[in-house]
């Protein structure tokens, strides 16, 4: 079985929440996640940003749906960092 | 629940929204009970079981119309934005946070916005009340409750300083001479 330690994301949001926020929420709801932003275009009523987000086991489906929760849109998946666990011997 | 009210309140600026509309119909609730006390005033002496009426009805229809007003037009503009806002993100935002604030903003808006005249109107009728209890007034009941209404104007203009950042007395008495304004023009036309 393999864990997710690293993705990131292209992710479509509205203004509101702030980038500071949004990242709060979900730190506040996955615990042990790390949350970076980045926003790299601004129109007239949404952002385009960078979501990077690192956990020991990121709970993918749970984060998917709290961002599409805070009103955002997941564009893609850019990049993806994933684990094996250790095999037990025999 | 508080915490997800307060989320939707800071996701819409609501917050803003609603101490405008606090302060502009909580104006509305007292200029209105200090017309009808200065009218009652200048009129022949009346029971005060027949002002509380006239002023519980008053209060009551500016609640309801606070409440219904503030609802439908809250209620168009946040439906509005969300349906912007889904073309924006070309995606359905029914069952998301901004979904949930198109649908409880409006509510909560409409409770400021119909329940604060309806408060100052109960806060300048608590002489009259006071009164009908028995309870000894330093002045009539009518002079209480007109007392108690150029207070609560004055300290409506004491908020709306400190909101703007102005000095809290100007802007105090910015609104007691809007209130000594009034009850100057109904003691004229009463006469």
């Amino acid at each position: 079985m393999s864990l997710i330690k690293r993705v990131v994301l292209d992710v479509l949001k509205p203004h509101q929440p702030n980038a500071l926020e949004f990242a709060g929420v979900i730190a506040d709801r996955h615990s042990g996640c790390r949350v970076k932003i980045t926003v790299t275009e601004v129109d007239e009523k949404t952002e385009t940003t960078v979501v990077t987000i690192k956990c020991n086991d990121i709970p993918y489906e749970a984060i998917v749906d709290t961002i599409t929760g805070l009103g955002a849109s997941i564009h893609s998946i850019d990049e993806v960092e994933v684990s094996s666990t250790p095999q037990p011997e025999p | 629940m508080f915490r997800q009210l307060r989320f939707l309140f800071q996701l819409t600026h609501a917050h803003t929204i609603a101490r405008r509309y606090f302060v502009t119909n909580g104006f509305d609730g007292a200029l209105t009970m200090l017309g009808l006390t200065m009218g009652f005033y200048s009129s022949d002496s009346v029971s005060t079981p027949v002002i509380i009426s006239a002023c519980l009805g008053a209060a009551i229809a500016l609640t309801v119309s606070g409440l219904a007003s503030a609802y439908v037009s809250e209620l168009a503009e946040r439906e509005k934005e969300l349906k912007e806002l889904e073309q924006a993100v070309v995606g359905d935002l029914e069952n998301t946070a901004h979904g949930r604030a198109a649908r409880w903003v409006p509510i909560l808006i409409a409770v400021v916005n119909g329940f604060s005249p309806l408060l100052m109107a109960l806060l300048i009728m608590t002489p009259l009340w006071l009164s009908e209890a028995g309870i000894a007034l330093p002045l009539t009941a009518l002079e209480c409750a007109i007392v108690t209404a150029f207070l609560s104007l004055f300290m409506l203009g004491v908020l709306l300083g400190t909101v703007s950042g102005q000095f809290w007395l100007w802007s105090g008495l910015r609104t007691l001479i809007i209130a000594l304004i009034t009850a100057g023009i109904v003691l004229l036309l009463g006469s």
